[in-house]
């Protein structure tokens, strides 16, 4: 397959564009833009509304996605503001007025663990802006110097003359003074908010069924779609037979494009059943015959293929290998995987008699989801005309973000029904079977050891489906996709000499940030450097304390997790333990993990012990529920696979893609030890290691090296 | 068809073999139960009916006529939480929280049918899945509705930052 034309030939045949992408959208010259305008008299800064009754109303450019980031980010606002925390609130700012205000917002984008790290700077500095203009509205009143003020639980107080006024009270006024260029942030020792387990703000509404996500959206006279796309990636409609379909209960319509049908009807169910009686005639294109076997062969050919980019060179890996004392050699490989969030893709479009366009959609960017709804609906809707409201989202770990196929779908869907709001549900079916996957690789490593065991040099060769050159081109640096070679391409092992190739194979399956996007290379890396352990005869923990410097923080996690796993010390019989370190998403990381196996090969896992260094910790609870999650999405990632038959993928629903259930969570002890001065992620570092540590506990247990995913029958063969 | 929901009786005018589920979110507007999946693998469409947790997404509504529902909007009364929802606030279950409204139901009937029940007990009655993966908080939550004594509280430690956590 030609990697470069499968791209290009995927952009332009499907309604596909990255959010990287949409962000690039001019909005300088829009009439509206009017940069600063506020929105409300009660607007301190643009993060910030109070409300005369001491309400907070904190904006939260990101999407909360169940990671928990909009509690988090009202924490780093809170803890400079000084408010009463049980007196906030939050709400999404509107991707329109974030367009008409200039990006006034920053990033709306909700992916590599990136929410909090890459905004905390400028939410603590608002709150901290705020704080300081409702101090100095309140001095004015009082005609005191603000410095002989002071803020506790949203009041301000002078204690010398005994006067107090509160945020409420006096937020119109400060709402009208200027923002300090400057203000004064606390130093992390004296943090109150920042550090503590705040309970997730809409918990309530989550225990009790409120109407919160994209699914649950209901507009006056709204109708409701399902959709059926072409079943193999890039292909189209042939022909449509819906004469059955439109005479069904409820069906007012079919709308027919190049590559999906769907049918709208006056509930989901009966859009549904219709769909499934339209006769269509597919043309599966150049694809139709794509198997797993093509797939593989396009790997392997990669492995083999000279001249590849380098991701990384240091010394004269050849050379080394070509004088090591031992060489080890494996060839690893795992498959394709779905998201599959519990709510499937879901967004619905309305087109209003007034000419604007308003969306309600679950995803992980609001901004890109108003530039894929303006670019579907054609020239009449600039971005100005369009309004995306978001909502709650079902589970993201990716798929919401980049990738707004199911955007774009909504609004060609209700273009065709004007005044209308369509909401489009996708079914698990579709969505299984339409997903921008975790991608299949291949990744053959070399390690030359020397007399000692320890590894001189290490080859690895990665072929790799390129999420970027679908999603993001312009991330490609050099043909190289850093998301397919990150944790060989920046690993901190002291390895003197070291060569990372890759070979960008891409195939038409289409790929996505999968939650830790090329976490694949850590079950990689980790477990081959398992197996050069054994070669040297060492215990996997010292081999690698060894290659670490002091003071690479990778062996610090290292250290900790090992230590609160009690490595070396004795397990109940039949069980053994595996360990992994890998870094990503700003953070640090090492997993201990404790299973046994039994004499039919069915693994089960028992305890992970995690340990996480992520400089600062905003909310430990909420951190402690990210590497719970981490851990058990991961373990799926034992069982879980798709495979490719006549270019269609083949599972289909949970009967044959089956994700963990309660029965196989572990024990999962968290082991936080931020040493201070970075912020890292936390949605997703705990991912990294799951795979490798578990399969080289796996080894430990049975002497079995597994190398390639799923596990065959679902069993330790 | 006459249709007994959360205790009031509705008339819906649909088709005997539409699921349960559509009914409630399309026709009644009750948008707590929600799809995951169509086949009852997941559970996120979970209800009481007279009392037992079934799969509203695979339960023809004509099944149920002369039956008692209990969704997820009427398992306490108005304005109030049941033991399970209550639990699950305390013991912060919820990640995206799409799949709690039939986590809950599961629970709810389960702690119905046994009220302490053990860890293998809760594995082999609350099947519903989580891609989020709280199952480990979904169990001590229900440990928790059952009475059982459960630690919830995150430690408080002193970081090597020299942050309070807590």
């Amino acid at each position: 397959m030609n990697a470069t034309l499968s791209r290009r030939q995927f952009l332009k045949s499907s309604a596909v564009v990255g959010g990287g992408l949409a962000l690039e959208f001019s909005t300088a010259g829009t009439a509206l833009a009017q940069f600063g305008m506020k929105d409300s008299p009660l607007e301190v800064t643009h993060w910030i509304v109070i409300k005369p009754d001491d309400t907070v109303v904190i904006r939260i450019a990101r999407s909360e996605i169940g990671q928990g980031s909009a509690t988090g980010l009202a924490q780093l606002v809170v803890e400079e503001l000084g408010c009463d925390w049980n007196k906030v609130t939050t709400e999404f700012a509107s991707p329109n007025e974030h367009i008409r205000r200039k990006r006034i917002w920053g990033s709306m984008s909700t992916g590599g663990s990136a929410g909090i790290r890459t905004s905390q700077d400028y939410l603590r500095k608002s709150g901290a802006q705020a704080r300081e203009m409702l101090v100095s509205a309140a001095a004015t009143d009082w005609n005191v110097p603000a410095s002989e003020c002071t803020v506790a639980n949203g009041v301000i107080t002078h204690g010398a003359l005994k006067k107090h006024t509160t945020f409420g009270k006096i937020a119109a006024k400060a709402a009208k003074l200027d923002p300090p260029k400057e203000p004064k942030l606390k130093d992390a020792k004296d943090w109150t908010v920042i550090g503590k387990s705040a309970r997730r703000i809409e918990v309530a509404d989550k225990v009790t069924g409120k109407p919160i996500y994209g699914v649950d959206v209901r507009l006056p006279n709204m109708l409701i779609a399902s959709i059926v796309q072409c079943p193999v990636f890039l292909g189209k409609v042939k022909s449509v037979d819906s004469a059955e379909a439109e005479k069904m209960r409820g069906v007012k319509g079919i709308v027919k494009q190049d590559d999906f049908v769907a049918v709208v009807a006056d509930n989901w169910w009966r859009a549904n059943q219709a769909a499934k009686a339209l006769k269509i005639e597919w043309d599966g294109g150049k694809y139709a015959n794509a198997s797993d076997d093509t797939i593989r062969a396009m790997f392997k050919e990669g492995l083999e293929a000279k001249d590849l980019p380098a991701a990384r060179k240091i010394g004269d890996t050849d050379a080394a290998l070509a004088s090591a004392a031992k060489v080890v050699e494996a060839e690893y490989e795992s498959p394709y995987l779905n998201h599959a969030p519990m709510e499937p893709m879901t967004s619905t479009a309305w087109f209003k008699d007034d000419g604007t366009l308003e969306v309600w959609v679950s995803t992980q960017n609001g901004e890109a989801s108003i530039a894929a709804t303006a670019e579907a609906a054609g020239p009449a809707y600039p971005l100005e005309k369009c309004e995306v409201h978001k909502t709650q989202v079902g589970g993201g770990f990716g798929r919401r973000g980049a990738p707004q196929d199911y955007v774009k779908q909504s609004v060609l869907i209700a273009k065709q029904f004007q005044g209308k709001p369509v909401k489009l549900i996708w079914s698990r079916e579709e969505d299984m079977q339409h997903g921008f996957y975790r991608p299949a690789s291949m990744v053959r490593m070399k390690a030359g050891l020397d007399a000692d065991g320890k590894i001189v040099a290490m080859k690895s060769t990665i072929a790799c489906p390129s999420i970027l050159a679908l999603l993001r081109p312009e991330g490609i640096d050099k043909g190289i996709d850093f998301t397919a070679v990150r944790t060989f391409s920046d690993a901190t092992y002291t390895i003197p000499n070291q060569q990372v190739d890759y070979a960008m194979r891409n195939g038409h399956v289409p790929v996505g940030f999968w939650r830790a996007p090329g976490l694949q290379n850590s079950f990689y890396r980790e477990c081959f450097i398992d197996e050069c352990a054994v070669a040297a005869g060492k215990d996997p923990l010292e081999y690698r304390l060894a290659m670490l410097k002091d003071g690479d923080r990778n062996k610090a996690v290292l250290q900790a997790a090992a230590k609160a796993a009690n490595w070396g010390s004795p397990l109940p019989q039949g069980v053994y333990r595996g360990i992994a370190q890998s870094d990503g998403f700003g953070s640090y990381t090492a997993m201990v993990a404790e299973v046994s196996v039994d004499p039919q090969g069915a693994l089960k896992v028992h305890r992970i012990v995690f340990a996480i260094d992520s400089g600062y910790v905003v909310n430990p609870d909420m951190c402690r529920a990210q590497a719970e999650g981490n851990a058990i999405f991961n373990l799926g990632a034992l069982y879980e696979a798709h495979h490719v038959k006549d270019g269609r993928i083949v599972e289909s629903n949970f009967h044959d893609f089956p994700l963990p259930r309660m029965v196989e969570m572990p024990k999962v002890e968290t082991v936080l030890v931020p040493t201070g001065g970075f912020w890292g992620g936390h949605g997703e570092p705990g991912a990294l290691n799951v795979v490798p540590a578990v399969l080289n506990a796996v080894y430990a247990a049975t002497g079995k090296r597994v190398r390639s995913l799923p596990l065959k029958d679902g069993k330790i063969a | 068809m006459k249709l007994n929901v959360n205790g009031r009786v509705q008339d819906v005018d649909v088709e005997p073999e539409m699921p349960l589920l559509w009914v409630l979110r399309d026709a009644l507007g009750m948008e707590g139960t929600k799809y995951g999946c169509g086949i009852a693998a997941c559970g996120a469409c979970t209800v009481h009916v007279n009392g037992e947790a079934v799969r509203s997404c695979v339960t023809p509504v004509g099944s149920v006529a002369g039956k008692k529902v209990t969704t997820i909007e009427g398992l306490a009364p108005a304005g109030k939480m049941h033991k399970v929802q209550q639990a699950w606030i305390e013991n912060s279950v919820p990640q995206c929280g799409y799949c709690q409204s039939g986590m809950i139901m599961a629970a709810a009937a389960l702690l119905a049918k046994k009220p302490k029940p053990t860890d293998a007990d809760i594995d082999e009655g609350v099947t519903n899945l989580c891609r989020c993966g709280t199952y480990a908080r979904v169990k001590k939550a229900i440990h928790a509705a059952a009475g059982d004594k459960v630690d919830n509280a995150m430690p408080a430690t002193e970081a090597p930052n020299g942050q309070k956590l807590a």
